[in-house]
C-alpha cells in the first residue's frame, strides 16, 4: 500500500499528470464549497440567535474567524510546499506554493477588513495597533512581499527559490499571530475556540462557524487548483504536452475561445 | 424583510463585511477564468506561429 501510494505521489508530482487531475477535482470542490456556503450562511443568519451582549454585529464572526483561520492555514501550506519545492526541486510544489499566495493574501485582507467592521460597533474603533491586529497586518505584507518577489524575478526557478526562502522565514509570524492574545494584553478578545479548552460559545454558533470555515476551505482548494493549472500552462508552455493540449483546443474552436 | 437588512441597527457593519467578502471571492474567480483564457490564447498563437514556421 505504501509503495503504491508513493508511486501515485511521484506520478502526480509531474505537471503533465497533475494538470488533468486538478481539472477533474475542481468541480467537486466547487460543489462542496457552494453547498457548505448555502448551509453556513443560512445558519449564520437564521438559525444562530442574536448575541445577548453584541446584538447582531457578532454575525460578522461567521466570516471573520474562518477568513483569519484560512489566512494562517494557507500560509502554513504555502510554506510547506515551498520547503518541498526547495528540498526535492519539485516544480509542481513550487507552482502550488505560488498558486496559494494570492488567495492567502485575499483572506488576510478580508480578516482585517471584517475585523475592522466588527471592531467599530464593538470597541468603538476600526483599527488599533494591538498585537493580534498588527501581526495579522504583517502576514498581509508577507504575502504581498512573496508575490512581488516572484513577479520581480524573470527566471521561474530562481523566483521560486528566493520567494520560498521568504515564505519559510515568515512562518515565525504564525505562532505570533496565534498566541498574540495570550502573550500580550490585547483589545482583541482571546481565543473563543481552542483545541485545549471547551469552546466559549453556544454550540449552534460554533457549528455555523465551522461550516463556514469548511466552505472557505473548499473554495480555497477549488480556486488554487484553477490557478495552479494556469501557472502550469505558463511555466510548461515549451513542453510537447502543453503544445499538444493547446493545439487540440485551437482545432476545436477557431477563435481559441474555448477553455 | 427590511428588519433583516437593518440587523438591529448594525446593518452597515454586517453588510460591509459580508458584501466585500462576497465581492472579493466572486472577483477572484472571474479574474482567474479570464486570465486562463488569456494564457490559452497566447499559447495558441505561439503554437500556430511555430506550425507556420515549420511548414
Amino acid at each position: 500500500m505504501a509503495f503504491k501510494n508513493s508511486i501515485a505521489w511521484y506520478y502526480f508530482s509531474s505537471p503533465k499528470s497533475f494538470y488533468p487531475l486538478a481539472g477533474r477535482l475542481i468541480p467537486w470542490f466547487w460543489s462542496l464549497s457552494i453547498i457548505l456556503l448555502v448551509v453556513g450562511l443560512y445558519m449564520s443568519f437564521f438559525v444562530a440567535p442574536t448575541d445577548y451582549k453584541q446584538g447582531e454585529s457578532y454575525r460578522i464572526m461567521f466570516i471573520h474567524v474562518p477568513a483569519a483561520w484560512m489566512s494562517m492555514l494557507i500560509y502554513l501550506v504555502m510554506a510547506g510546499y515551498a520547503i518541498i519545492g526547495m528540498a526535492w526541486k519539485l516544480r509542481m510544489a513550487e507552482m502550488m506554493a505560488s498558486a496559494l499566495a494570492p488567495t492567502g493574501a485575499m483572506f488576510t485582507f478580508l480578516a482585517l477588513w471584517t475585523g475592522a467592521f466588527w471592531g467599530k460597533p464593538t470597541w468603538g474603533t476600526y483599527w488599533v495597533w494591538d498585537a493580534r491586529l498588527t501581526s495579522e497586518l504583517i502576514l498581509l505584507f508577507l504575502y504581498i512581499g512573496y508575490i512581488s518577489l516572484q513577479s520581480a524575478i524573470d527566471d521561474p526557478r530562481r523566483a521560486a527559490r528566493a520567494s520560498a526562502l521568504l515564505a519559510i522565514v515568515g512562518v515565525i509570524n504564525l505562532p505570533v499571530i496565534y498566541w498574540s492574545v495570550t502573550w500580550w494584553n490585547t483589545l482583541h478578545q482571546g481565543a473563543s475556540v481552542s483545541p485545549t479548552m471547551e469552546p466559549k460559545m453556544a454550540s449552534i454558533m460554533l457549528t455555523a462557524m465551522m461550516i463556514m470555515t469548511f466552505a472557505f476551505w473548499m473554495y480555497t482548494i477549488a480556486v488554487v487548483l484553477m490557478r495552479v493549472r494556469r501557472i502550469v500552462l505558463e511555466r510548461e508552455s515549451q513542453t510537447s504536452w502543453v503544445k499538444a493540449l493547446v493545439g487540440e483546443q485551437v482545432e476545436n474552436s477557431p477563435a481559441g475561445e474555448k477553455q | 424583510m427590511s428588519e433583516f437588512f437593518a440587523m438591529g441597527g448594525r446593518g452597515f457593519y454586517v453588510w460591509m463585511s459580508y458584501g466585500i467578502t462576497a465581492l472579493f471571492m466572486v472577483v477572484e474567480v472571474i479574474a482567474l477564468t479570464r486570465s486562463k483564457k488569456t494564457v490559452l490564447k497566447r499559447l495558441a498563437r505561439m503554437v500556430k506561429a511555430e506550425a507556420r514556421g515549420h511548414s
